[in-house]
């Protein structure tokens, strides 16, 4: 079985605070369960999202980097 | 009394019931911005943005130089009396007309911020306070700087929260992540 992808974010070339504001709009939209993809450049957005993730309790699924590129996946979490 | 009872209170215990008590996260993020640079507005305004897509229900409460940032750009003198209109005159309004704490070199220093931060991709302050709203950050002005310094509502932006006092605004800071800006 795949994963699906419910929203999918090109954050590349914003800065702070940007990915995090557009990634939690983002996620206001989706249903307990479904993911999101966001792919920024920020370096910072390492740890932003990964505290933004423990703070609101949305599980960061994955975050991982390719060539400055960092992909993450965020799962709106159950109510 | 004997040093080695001294050495032997058991300082990690208490500690860490404190720890344990204390709750994990503050659920609301209260900024006082006391300053109304540009550097100092601008992050007043990247934290509250933060915050609130962080979830946290977050205030601003603009007081003294803090307030000037919320006067419409268009307006150039505001006040009622010739040494509030001075007093405009000498700090004008406007989010478009900061002015930089360091090296603001008669305004080259904003300019060059600016610049920087288009370059950088870094949301200005009239975007933020934009993304503020729509986030449901409250914007509260200062009803005392208000009357202090003949500022009426309508010179302010639209958008923001009721004019409130001191009361108000420690009321909603209970419990609340407070930061002095």
């Amino acid at each position: 079985m795949s994963i699906t992808i419910a929203v999918s974010l090109d954050l590349k070339g914003l800065s702070c605070p940007l990915p995090i504001i557009k990634t939690a709009k983002a996620m206001k939209g989706l249903t307990p369960g479904q993911l999101l993809e966001a792919v920024a450049t920020d370096p910072g957005s390492v740890s932003d999202f990964k505290a933004w993730a423990k703070t609101t309790g949305n599980p960061l699924v994955e975050s991982s980097q390719e060539g400055g590129v960092f992909r993450f996946i965020l799962q709106k979490k159950e109510n | 009394m004997s040093t080695e009872t001294i050495e032997k209170a058991p300082i990690e215990q208490p500690l860490t019931k404190m720890a344990e008590k204390a709750p994990q996260t503050a659920e609301k993020l209260v900024i006082f911005a006391w300053s109304g640079e540009l550097d100092r507005i601008w992050p007043t305004l990247i934290l509250a943005t933060t915050g609130a897509a962080m979830g946290k229900e977050t205030t601003i409460f603009f007081t003294f130089w803090g307030l000037f940032p919320l006067v419409k750009n268009e307006i150039r003198v505001t006040g009622e009396n010739w040494m509030q209109k001075m007093l405009a005159v000498m700090n004008r309004g406007g989010d478009e007309h900061l002015k930089l704490s360091k090296m603001n070199f008669a305004g080259a220093g904003p300019a060059m911020m600016k610049h920087l931060a288009k370059e950088h991709h870094v949301a200005s302050p009239d975007e933020l306070l934009t993304i503020a709203k729509e986030l449901g950050v409250h914007l509260i002005p200062c009803q005392m700087t208000m009357d202090m310094m003949g500022l009426k509502r309508e010179d302010l932006i639209d958008g923001l929260d009721e004019p409130a006092g001191a009361t108000m605004a420690l009321a909603e800071a209970q419990g609340a992540i407070t930061l002095f800006i």
